[in-house]
């Protein structure tokens, strides 16, 4: 999907700067939310995948508002709420009345987590059938936009790259995401010149991304 | 127009963690030793004094730096490091003519058991919008300056492979010990937004 999160090559961020000491966490909380989203695929019988299509899913003011931990504590609990381990609206009850509101709590559900199961840890496969593309391979990505996860960032979509490596055998993150199969095929690393990218008028430099079969076609 | 998608007052990100954990306990999903010790690891364990050892290391042993390059996840493992978001990790190596950038631009992957946890800025919009559109000045702003020949290679990481970058020895440290090199090594040369400084 075309959320939020798809942040390469958009404008107006300003500056980056670099912090020249800073902790792991700023605060206890962003530790704490690392923690559970670091737990997140366990809670909720989910996956790294559907985790960060949790994050896709987020509202631009709340991806924004509290900073990268912000998302991992939202991730968590739609995942939570997903997989009804937790209520709708539960978090937020229990915080009003940690702070002394006289709110009521939704009932925790039944839990219903996805009918899914991983074929082994971790995200690489080994698979027989062979790769489709080959090093030196001109390859153009697909103009996709379907609404659910995807690893295919939107200004890669529709260009000519050069394939580069070969990586390893990985998961289909468009329908792992989703429980709907791990669909793990070949992963190409694509080198894209900057001018295929950003116009005649661009700096000069090459892009390299790790695209899934799925994302290429060959071009003849 | 589109409303914000909170209330006034919707509480604030401590107390939600807060409320979460409690909903947790009370379920009795999580215990709160593991919480505290997998905070702790990267906190105190998994960071770039890691990453700084593999650099240092592949500056001072040929066999070495010729395995991490061509398979950086089981040389890194050589030296015990791995874990989340290292399944596979490609190294790349920065010298005069080329230098390598990375980047995520949908999520903020990065190599967590050689660099531990990602620092603020990687997971900002400022950097994963402009290095991939702009990176000869996104490296100037953070004060890396490269010649007009050098050439730029960016790395978005879009699947399960991360990039750790091998820095350019500084001149000047032909008599520093693998110890004494490490603590050179710096968190910004090893993503490419930094070099090694001479001592």
């Amino acid at each position: 999907m075309d959320g939020i999160h798809d942040m390469g090559g958009t404008q107006g961020w300003g500056a980056v700067t670099i912090p020249a000491d800073e902790p792991v966490f700023s605060d206890p909380w962003e530790a704490k939310a690392f923690a559970f989203g670091a737990m997140s695929a366990g809670l909720s019988g989910q996956n790294l995948d559907a985790m960060r299509h949790a994050i896709d899913r987020m509202h631009p003011y709340d991806y924004l508002v509290d900073g990268y931990y912000g998302r991992w504590l939202g991730c968590v609990e739609t995942m939570l709420v997903d997989s009804r381990v937790l209520a709708p609206g539960a978090v937020v009850a229990r915080a009003r009345r940690l702070r002394g509101e006289d709110v009521t709590e939704p009932p925790p559900p039944t839990p219903s987590k996805p009918d899914y199961q991983p074929t082994a840890s971790g995200s690489v496969r080994e698979i027989d059938t062979p790769p489709r593309f080959a090093v030196g391979d001109r390859v153009r990505t697909r103009t996709h936009a379907h609404a659910g996860h995807t690893r295919l960032p939107r200004y890669t979509r529709g260009h000519v790259g050069t394939v580069r490596a070969i990586r390893p055998a990985q998961v289909l993150p468009d329908t792992h995401a989703h429980f709907i199969a791990e669909n793990a095929q070949h992963v190409y690393a694509v080198a894209f010149d900057s001018t295929e990218l950003w116009g005649d008028d661009a700096d000069s430099f090459t892009l390299t991304l790790d695209l899934y079969e799925d994302y290429l076609e060959p071009v003849t | 127009m589109t409303a914000v998608p909170r209330p006034h007052d919707h509480p604030d990100a401590a107390l939600r963690a807060e409320a979460l954990e409690s909903l947790l306990l009370e379920q009795g999903l999580i215990d709160l030793e593991k919480v505290e010790g997998l905070i702790s690891r990267y906190e105190k364990d998994v960071g770039p004094m890691n990453g700084a050892k593999v650099v240092a290391k592949a500056w001072t042993d040929p066999d070495y730096r010729r395995r991490l390059l061509e398979d950086g996840t089981a040389a890194i493992a050589e030296l015990g490091f791995a874990g989340p978001q290292g399944e596979h990790i490609v190294v790349l190596e920065n010298d005069a003519k080329v230098h390598n950038v990375v980047v995520c631009t949908l999520c903020s992957c990065y190599p967590w058991p050689v660099l531990g946890l990602p620092p603020s800025w990687y997971k900002d919009p400022a950097y994963r919008s402009r290095v991939v559109r702009e990176p000869r000045a996104v490296l100037a702003e953070v004060g890396v300056t490269l010649d007009d020949d050098t050439e730029v290679r960016v790395w978005d990481s879009s699947s399960e492979v991360r990039y750790f970058i091998l820095p350019e020895r500084p001149a000047g440290t032909d008599d520093l010990e693998e110890e004494e090199l490490a603590a050179l090594v710096t968190r910004d040369a090893m993503v490419g937004v930094g070099r090694v400084p001479v001592p």
